[in-house]
Formats: structure tokens, C-alpha cells, sequence
């Protein structure tokens, strides 16, 4: 089944120079495993082909339900050189959100996850 | 000693919301107003406005917030902690001196000043010492820009914050310090908490993490659920009330908006978060994966279980260079195809700018209502858009070819693509670029000082 990452995590993003860093968290704390399965440092990156020019780092926070992610060379060298609107990597978390994953068909209903 | 010691954020950074402070301290009891102006690069402002007039270079907005709450902190005995005092907190508590006399209360505000973080004066030495202040992304030692560096400030903890508290005073006014040090120190003062007792101080600093953005964690910016947040206009700022072993609860005024739940303190626990188990701040080591949430009412999010240990020999540097120049502008064109106008006007102009033989590091354009933000990941556009809003911007050594640049957007509304306006702004205005320069240093290279005046 496709599962549009909207539906099931919540997100916030910020900046630190040319990194852009996406807080991912899931809606319910049972769905987490998921997150953490599906977004994958190579899922992500693969995502953000031609936005970012280097590296995505994920580290996992169990206790908060959430992954956050590091996305290198984000923000057109960052601060006040960039000439993005998106300078400062506000809204990075939206565009992870706009991911679609698969989940099995059993597991996506056990698990009461909405279909897209 | 106090069971509850109440920090109340009044000010997320500068230019935050100017009715917040005196909302805080009027909505209901706090024991402390906790006010951050510092972003990353608001140094190198404050540096650049202290070379024009030497009595300037702080945050002139604290002047108006403590105006704002100083009959009912001198009532009340609030205390002010606030790293507002940028590159010359020496002249922001002065004039902090001056109104309390301005307004009848002359002698009754006790000012503390923390100084020491200010590295400019002493850069030469440190580097001929063979301190590099190598850049901590690019590994580039500081001597590659040395010549175009404005300002330089170690980002200093919470010890000499306590010292002043300690000293009596009852507004304390600091240079660069670490946003987080604001809210922990007064809670090292009340509860005596030891210097190494790392798991207590990790708790200050996620306590000042929470609420350092304002209303970030009560509601403000907040996705979850976003359309149902009650009364964003009226939106309560966070208050954290701590307790003698490291655990608190988030919470704000009664009758004010926004929210605050596991959700939303969740937000903004990972927001500019990097590696989760070293958040690393001058007096500790603090790790999130540690940090646990609990919803207890209303409005009322229970955080404990915050484990921390030893900080490093460093402290963190953040030093400003000028950086070249810049200029953005836009224009706006109309249904029918708006995006294929802009795009044509963005070929336009490229080649216009290539003929005239500027050169620049960097050239870009965005499509805003297509793909400015989400770049390739927003997919086709709806091909019947009722407007595109192109929006260009250069980047170069040049203050010339920028200014040259300037000149040739306004041209297009005639002799370009059709159907666009949207130019009542005028010529883009050219910024000169100041960067960000973050490196390390030794914290034995470091020493702060505290000064209070009435």
C-alpha cells in the first residue's frame, strides 16, 4: 500500500551554515518503526536528488519518536551568502513530507496507517 | 531553597514579537524573564553599527522591552537575564541605567554585565599564538579571510550569568551567549546545582532549548495539526517551572492561545538539531535521546529523565567576514501561462547580463508559486497558474556587477515577455554578503568578567 509520509509524521526544519537539519515524527508513537525502516539515509537522499548537493546523515531518537536527518549542502552555501527564499532550510521538512513509501498491505492495516 | 523556579521567554530572537516580555510578566507569576536577540550572524550587525557610533553595537529592542516591564519587574522582583548586550553590553547596560533613572527607579535595578567573549581586540595574537580558528565546516584556517573578518565572539556558558544573579543582580545583560545559558543559569543559582553535576545542567539546557524560540514550542510554527491551534493572535510564550532534581514542566500564562503539548515541545526539541546524543554547550554535554515527554493538563508538558556529561576543553567561535555582495528582485507574470513568461523573462535576462560581460559566483532563479521552496520535488505545475512570481538573484566579488545587475530587471516590464508587474518596489537593493565563520578555541584562551552597576 502507498503511504504518504504527510499522513503519518509531523516535521520541522532549520540550519546550521549549508546544513539543513529535518526533524521527521511519527503521529502516533506505534508508526515510528516505520519511519525508521522506511526513510533509510539512501531513501532520503535519493529524495532530495538535484536540492541538495552533499551527504544526509540520520540519527534516531526513540525516546521522541522521531529521526532527525542532516542534509548537506542545502542551502546554497547557508545564511546570508544564500540567495534561496528558503535561506535558512525553514521548509525542508515539508518537501521530506511530500515522500511516499510502501508499506505491505497487512501491515499498513494492522498498523492503521492511511492509504494515499 | 525553592521547589519551583519559574523562567518565562519572552523574546525568540530579535525582532520577535515586542508585546511578548511584558505579556510574560503581567499574564501571571515568573521569577524570570529570559530574553534571546543572538542569531548567527546579528553579531556582525551589531559590530557594523558599533564602528558608526561606538555607544552602539546591542540590541536596541531590549531598551523598549525592559521600558515595557519595569514597573512590574521593580514590583515584583522578576529578574531580566538577556544576551542583548551583542558586541558592547557594557553600553546596553548603561543604557538600561539610564532609563530605570528615566523612569523614577534610579538605584533600584541592579545591572549585571558579563564581557569577555568579544575576541576581535585579541585575534591577531591568538593566531600569531597558533590558534588557526580553522573553520569548522571547510577546515580552512581563519588567515584566508583574516583581513575581512568584523567580529569574533566565543560562545559563553552559564558560570558567569550565576555569578551575577549571585552578586544581586536583578537584570543581567550578556555578549554572546549560548541562547541555552540564559534559562539554565538562574536555575543553577537557585538550586545550587554543582558545576559537574552534568545530568541536572543537561536538563537546563533542554530546558532552554525548548524555549529559546518563543513561542516555536507553544504553538507558533507549528504543523501538527495547525488549523485547530486555539487563538494564534493571542498566543502565550513558554514557561518552563523547574525543580530541584532536573525535571520540569513546560506551560504558559492562563488565557492565552496556542498550545502546548508532547506534540508541539516535540517540534521544537529537533529544530536546528545535529547530532542528538552531543548537543555540546560550554558547561555540558546533554543528550537528547535521553529526554522524556508526558502530557500533565492543559497546556502542561512534564520533561525528565535528561541525562548529560563532561562538555569539552572548547569553546565555539562565531566570527563574521564580509563576503562579497548581493541583489534579488522580482517580477510577477500573469495568466495565460504565467510560468512560461517567467521562464522566457529568466532567458532574457541571463543573456543580457552574459552580453554585458558581468560576471558573478552565482546566478539563480526561482518560480515562486511553482518550485521556489520545494524545488523539483513540487512535480508539474497546474499548467492554468494564475500568476508566477520570477524571482532572480546574483552573488559575486563585485559591488559593480551587482549594481549593474539592479538596472536591468525594471527594463523587462517593457521591453520583455508580457502580462507582468508587480515592480512597485523598485530597483533590488545591493547588500554587502557578511558570512559566518564557526571555528573553535580554547576555552583556558577565554575569560570572562562580571560587572554590576545600579
Amino acid at each position: 500500500m502507498k503511504v504518504r509520509l504527510v499522513d503519518i509524521a509531523h516535521a520541522r526544519s532549520g540550519d546550521k551554515g549549508d546544513t539543513a537539519n529535518v526533524g521527521v515524527i511519527a503521529l502516533k508513537r506505534e508508526w515510528y518503526p516505520i519511519l525508521v525502516r522506511e526513510l533509510s539515509e539512501r531513501r532520503v537522499a535519493d529524495h532530495f536528488r538535484g536540492v541538495i548537493t552533499g551527504s544526509v546523515k540520520r540519527y534516531e531518537l526513540p525516546n521522541l519518536g522521531a529521526l532527525n536527518f542532516l542534509l548537506h549542502g542545502a542551502l546554497d552555501g547557508g545564511g546570508t551568502l544564500s540567495l534561496k527564499t528558503d535561506a535558512q532550510g525553514k521548509v525542508f521538512s515539508t518537501a521530506l513530507l511530500r515522500m511516499v513509501i510502501d508499506v505491505p498491505d497487512a501491515e499498513a492495516r494492522s498498523l492503521g496507517l492511511p492509504s494515499a | 531553597m525553592k521547589q519551583v523556579v519559574r523562567v518565562a521567554a519572552g523574546q525568540g530572537f530579535w525582532g520577535d514579537w515586542l508585546e511578548a516580555p511584558r505579556r510574560q510578566v503581567e499574564g501571571g507569576p515568573v521569577d524570570y524573564l529570559m530574553l534571546d536577540y543572538l542569531a548567527e550572524v546579528t553579531m556582525s550587525i551589531l559590530q557594523k553599527q558599533k564602528e558608526r557610533d561606538p555607544k552602539m553595537g546591542y540590541a536596541r529592542d531590549f531598551i523598549g522591552a525592559i521600558e515595557s516591564v519595569l514597573p512590574a519587574i521593580v514590583e515584583r522582583g522578576v529578574r531580566v537575564i538577556a544576551n542583548a548586550g551583542g558586541v558592547n553590553p557594557v553600553s546596553c547596560a548603561q543604557a538600561v541605567k539610564e532609563l530605570a533613572a528615566a523612569r523614577g527607579a534610579a538605584g533600584k535595578v541592579k545591572i549585571g554585565v558579563v564581557t569577555g567573549d568579544d575576541l576581535l581586540p585579541r585575534l591577531d595574537d591568538l593566531i600569531a599564538r597558533g590558534h588557526a580558528l580553522a573553520n569548522m565546516d571547510t577546515g580552512e584556517p581563519l588567515t584566508t579571510v583574516r583581513d575581512r573578518v568584523l567580529s569574533a565572539n566565543a560562545y559563553i556558558g552559564s558560570t558567569p550569568i550565576v555569578e551575577a544573579l549571585s552578586r544581586g543582580a536583578q537584570v543581567v545583560v550578556t555578549g554572546r551567549s549560548t541562547d541555552t545559558a540564559l534559562t539554565m543559569a538562574p536555575l543553577r543559582f537557585e538550586f545550587g546545582w554543582a558545576p559537574d553535576d552534568w545530568n541536572k545542567l543537561a536538563a537546563g539546557i533542554v530546558a532552554g532549548h525548548i524555549i529559546e524560540c518563543g513561542a516555536q514550542c507553544s504553538g507558533g510554527n507549528c504543523l501538527i495539526d495547525w488549523r485547530d491551534v486555539p487563538d494564534l493572535a493571542n498566543v502565550g510564550y513558554p514557561i518552563v517551572n523547574a525543580h530541584p532534581d532536573g525535571t520540569f514542566e513546560i506551560s504558559k500564562h492562563p488565557g492565552t492561545g496556542g498550545r502546548i503539548s508532547v506534540p508541539t515541545v516535540t517540534e521544537q526539541l529537533v529544530y536546528e538539531m545535529g547530532d542528538p546524543h552531543a548537543y555540546i554547550t560550554p558547561d555540558v554535554v546533554a543528550d537528547f535521546t535521553t529526554i522524556r515527554l508526558e502530557s500533565v493538563g492543559p497546556d502542561r508538558v512534564r520533561v525528565f529523565g535528561i541525562g548529560g556529561g563532561a562538555p569539552t576543553d572548547k569553546l565555539k567561535v562565531s566570527i563574521a567576514y564580509r563576503a562579497g555582495f548581493k541583489a534579488v528582485g522580482t517580477l510577477v507574470y500573469s495568466w495565460p501561462d504565467a510560468l512560461e513568461k517567467a521562464q522566457a523573462a529568466d532567458r532574457v535576462l541571463r543573456e543580457r547580463l552574459d552580453r554585458l560581460g558581468l560576471r558573478f559566483d552565482k546566478i539563480m532563479t526561482e518560480f515562486v508559486g511553482v518550485s521556489a521552496t520545494h524545488g523539483p520535488l513540487a512535480g508539474q505545475p497546474n499548467a492554468d497558474l494564475p500568476e508566477v512570481q520570477l524571482r532572480f538573484g546574483v552573488r559575486g566579488e563585485s559591488r559593480a556587477a551587482v549594481e549593474r545587475f539592479t538596472r536591468e530587471l525594471a527594463p523587462l516590464v517593457l521591453n520583455g515577455p508580457p502580462s507582468v508587474t508587480g515592480f512597485a518596489g523598485g530597483r533590488p537593493k545591493v547588500e554587502e554578503i557578511v558570512a559566518y565563520w564557526p571555528a573553535l578555541i580554547d576555552k583556558t584562551e577565554v575569560q570572562t568578567a562580571v560587572e554590576v552597576i545600579a
